[in-house]
């Protein structure tokens, strides 16, 4: 029970995780109807960015804060440089030049840090337990991860939903043209919301980093995951992909759990093994395919444009 | 005569000529590579030109191709390991799956639209492509060899890399030819017509969705061969044929060239990995080139290598 | 009642706390142009969203010769004779104009599962497409891109299309939308040449072509029908001219 209630809360720290990542691309998607298969990129990079401004300040909190500031600073380089011209394009082109952005982030980064990944540690005040439950320690890190997640969460919510600049942006979703005639410059805008998902992904790579990985290609995979998570909760609500974000992370988790060991009680050691780890990792994909099923949006799809 | 040699079509012959040639240039020069990546640029080719299908002219953009290439591709590898070696029972079978898969994903993605059929197409190739690491038997993660090619019963021997070339050659030109065919069909105007404007589809009266599946079916067994050529071609399986990098290669190799031109996915093909080659030779980091090149086609090159032939002619 | 090829009996429709449709009872007799009038937001597009399938009916029922059709999926309506043109241009623009009408007749050729034949040039396509063109005066228009044909040339096409399909009754959503007069014009005179032989049902703002090519008018204000009957006395009622005609000064001296 105690090992189940560990796994329920690994499970939320990676949907926290999953949250950042998924409400970057589904206001990038929602807002400005654009594909960004490179959203992982500025995961990874908010990663190295932290390992390495880490390194050089002998300080975990700076070397993220300064990363942050340097992903955001690369998100909106890069929505002026090449994302703005692709705007109102079919999502095909989308596809291909995000993924062009994947390639090329990646090898950029093999060429500047290396093929090895890099290593951040955490202060020494994080790398203890804590005792959530009689019994059941867990460690203060992941709490910490849960508990910034949502107070950005909160924020992202407040912003969005019911500050001036959220309206701006959420009329800007419906309708472009009129925005842009009332004066308000929808070009900055636009750079903005790209750079707020640039910031909230590259958020999630260096929170991430102490526990999981730096390392090149890790974006990739998360990034699956982040538009599992995008596709359940539908586009563009910001709601939905906080549910969708502990849907798919508790899945995923207890999944990796306690699949292998309830096949194991009925098949072969062989047959269990193979077919729980194949099993595991599909259980987000056919969470997906069940909510596609019944609901063709999402959860919470946001209202057509 | 003037308005046949456009410079699309000189461009598209001059293709054809070229790779008929190859296997001689080779022999004459000693370069088998040169007929082992061309035979590969043709495999993918006759993929991306399944996949030119559904997503140029159905506008079902899936980001799960490769998951056919992997399907055709184990077919062929299970059935060898498991003591099936002929080509006559390998080959059908890995087209029946892919084309079974392909029902199965098309029937329950083909519901939802636009970024949403992307994800799910794309959920349904991981999928498969966890089933295939999981299957340890069949090399997992890592891999199986397959120590004989297809047999054939003595009709052909594929095992000769020249044979083996020129097959896949065939295969290719039959296929550009039946998917022209098949595209200017009334099955094919019903599929681009949906591509077109499904709300007016299906208020004209076309039940729209088993036009689509039916076609999403028929790319996937194209496919499905193109994996069973491709098994034999590296006489290797492994997962990550079905990889989600994979199909995001298929892709580029059919926008490249040019959605909705008979030639186009051929086109991209040979672009993208002569280009991938080169650049691999050439330096460290290929992709530092390749990555910025895709972004800038994508922005500036509207309809692909193809879009830019034809303008060419319209001066 | 003569020979009512429509019947639509308490149609109902609410979308939250809007009533779109509010007991709407009507009928068309076979051969009759029947136009239906109201203000912006009265109802007419749920009206005919719930005659082509695309929305269903809270309650009352829409019957087409005498069947029960009020369930039938979209893609049904056509095949019985049903065809529909759009207010906003929904065409295949990437199509020419005489592919655009072959789509629609081959829609009604038997199933398309047919993958070696070229359909450019299968006659039992083309030519009813052409005759369509023709009917609307697009002929010379053929071989034209549905994107590079003016306003009005859309408009007609649209029409051609639901023609191609020979339908028994054609429901009209504003094909005078943004016309000038001239194109309006030549998309009355179509009109009335194809009266009498199809029925129509058609929603319309533009003054002009209602009581040039109507036989019988109903008024349509929220989600009601407040007033139906032939275009005279349609003038003449002082319900009608308060809720819409009246609104602005001249009346039915509208130019």
């Amino acid at each position: 029970m105690l090992y189940f209630i560990e796994q329920l809360l690994n499970g939320i720290q990676l949907g926290m995780l999953l949250f950042l990542l998924a409400a970057g691309l589904t206001l990038i998607f929602g807002i400005m109807d654009f594909v960004n298969l490179a959203h992982g990129s500025l995961y990874m990079i908010g990663a190295y960015f932290a390992a390495t401004f880490a390194d050089w300040t002998d300080s975990f909190v700076l070397g993220a804060i300064l990363a942050l500031v340097a992903t955001l600073i690369v998100g909106m380089a890069l929505e002026v440089v090449a994302i703005r011209r692709l705007y109102g394009r079919d999502h095909l082109d989308h596809v291909l030049a995000t993924f062009g952005l994947l390639l090329f982030f990646n090898e950029l980064v093999r060429l500047i840090w290396g093929p090895a990944g890099l290593t951040l540690s955490l202060p020494s005040e994080m790398l203890n337990a804590v005792q959530v439950l009689p019994g059941l320690y867990y460690p203060i890190y992941r709490l910490v991860i849960i508990g910034v997640t949502l107070a950005v969460g909160a924020v992202l919510y407040v912003l969005v939903m019911r500050s001036r600049l959220g309206m701006l942006i959420r009329a800007g979703a419906s309708n472009r043209e009129m925005v842009s005639a009332l004066g308000i410059n929808i070009k900055l805008l636009y750079t903005l919301v790209f750079g707020l998902g640039a910031a909230l992904a590259g958020f999630a790579g260096l929170m991430q980093a102490p526990i999981l990985t730096v390392q090149i290609g890790m974006g990739e995979n998360i990034l699956i995951a982040a538009f599992v998570v995008v596709t359940i909760g539908g586009i563009g609500s910001i709601r939905g992909a906080f549910v969708a974000a502990m849907l798919v992370g508790i899945v995923d988790t207890i999944g990796r759990a306690f699949v292998p060991d309830l096949l194991h009680v009925y098949l072969s050691e062989a047959a269990a093994s193979s077919l729980g780890r194949a099993l595991s990792s599909m259980s987000i994909y056919l969470l997906m395919a069940l909510v596609l099923i019944v609901r063709p949006a999402g959860l919470f799809p946001a209202a057509t444009r | 005569m003037s308005n046949l040699l456009t410079p699309r079509i000189a461009v598209n012959v001059a293709l054809v000529l070229l790779l008929g040639l190859v296997p001689v240039y080779a022999a004459l020069t000693g370069n088998i590579f040169a007929m082992t990546l061309f035979a590969r640029i043709m495999i993918l080719a006759l993929a991306a030109l399944s996949l030119n299908l559904i997503m140029g002219y159905g506008g079902m953009v899936s980001f799960g191709h490769a998951a056919y290439l992997g399907i055709g591709g184990y077919a062929v590898g299970i059935l060898a390991k498991e003591g099936i070696g002929s080509g006559f029972v390998q080959w059908p079978v890995a087209i029946a799956a892919s084309a079974l898969y392909a029902l199965v994903v098309g029937a329950l993605s083909l519901r939802t639209r636009g970024v949403y059929f992307i994800m799910i197409t794309l959920a349904f190739a991981q999928m498969i492509y966890y089933v295939a690491i999981g299957l340890d038997r069949y090399g997992g993660d890592d891999g199986l060899t397959i120590y004989h090619n297809s047999q054939f019963d003595g009709l052909i021997d594929i095992g000769n890399k020249t044979v083996f070339y020129y097959l896949c050659f065939a295969i290719l030109m039959a296929g550009i030819y039946l998917v022209w065919r098949i595209v200017n069909s009334r099955f094919g105007l019903v599929v681009q017509g949906a591509r077109s404007n499904e709300r007016r589809m299906r208020a004209i009266g076309f039940p729209t969705f088993r036009y689509k599946l039916a076609c999403f079916v028929i790319a996937g067994a194209m496919c499905g061969l193109a994996g069973a050529l491709l098994a034999n071609h590296t006489n290797y399986i492994s997962p990550a044929m079905m990889g989600w990098t994979r199909s995001g290669d298929l892709i580029v190799m059919a926008v490249l060239g040019g959605m909705r031109a008979p030639f186009g996915p051929l086109i991209g093909a040979m672009t993208f990995l002569v280009l991938e080659e080169l650049l691999t030779r050439a330096t460290d980091y290929p992709n530092l080139i390749i990555g910025p090149l895709l972004l800038i086609v994508a922005i500036y090159v509207n309809g692909g290598i193809d879009g830019l032939l034809g303008r060419a002619r319209r001066g | 009642m003569a020979d009512a090829l429509l019947e639509i009996t308490n149609v109902t429709k609410r979308f939250g706390g809007v009533v779109a449709s509010d007991r709407i009872s009507l009928a068309l007799d076979r051969g009759e142009l029947h136009a239906v009038i109201g203000p912006n937001g009265a109802g007419k597009t749920t009206l005919i969203g719930q005659l082509t399938g695309e929305i269903r009916p809270d309650a009352g029922s829409v019957r087409f010769d005498g069947a029960d059709i009020t369930a039938l999926p979209v893609y049904r309506r056509s095949a019985i004779g049903l065809a529909r043109s759009f207010q906003i241009t929904s065409l295949f623009l990437d199509f020419t104009a005489l592919d655009n009408v072959a789509l629609a007749v081959q829609a009604h050729a038997g199933h398309s599962f047919r993958f070696w034949r070229d359909a450019h040039s299968d006659n039992e396509l083309r030519e009813p497409a052409r005759a369509a063109l023709a009917a609307v005066g697009l002929a010379e228009r053929a071989a034209m891109l549905a994107a590079d044909l003016s306003h009005g040339e859309r408009r007609q096409l649209e029409i051609a299309m639901a023609l191609a399909t020979k339908p028994r009754m054609l429901l009209l959503d504003e094909p005078m939308a943004g016309m000038g007069p001239e194109e309006s014009a030549r998309l009355i005179e179509i009109l009335r040449k194809l009266k009498g032989g199809v029925t129509i049902l058609l929603i319309e703002h533009d003054m002009d072509a209602v009581f040039a090519l109507a036989d019988r008018i109903s008024v349509l204000v929220y989600g009601r029908i407040i007033a139906s009957g032939d275009p005279a006395a349609i003038r003449a009622d002082p319900v009608v001219r308060q809720a819409y005609l009246g609104e602005s000064e001249g009346g039915a001296d509208r130019g």
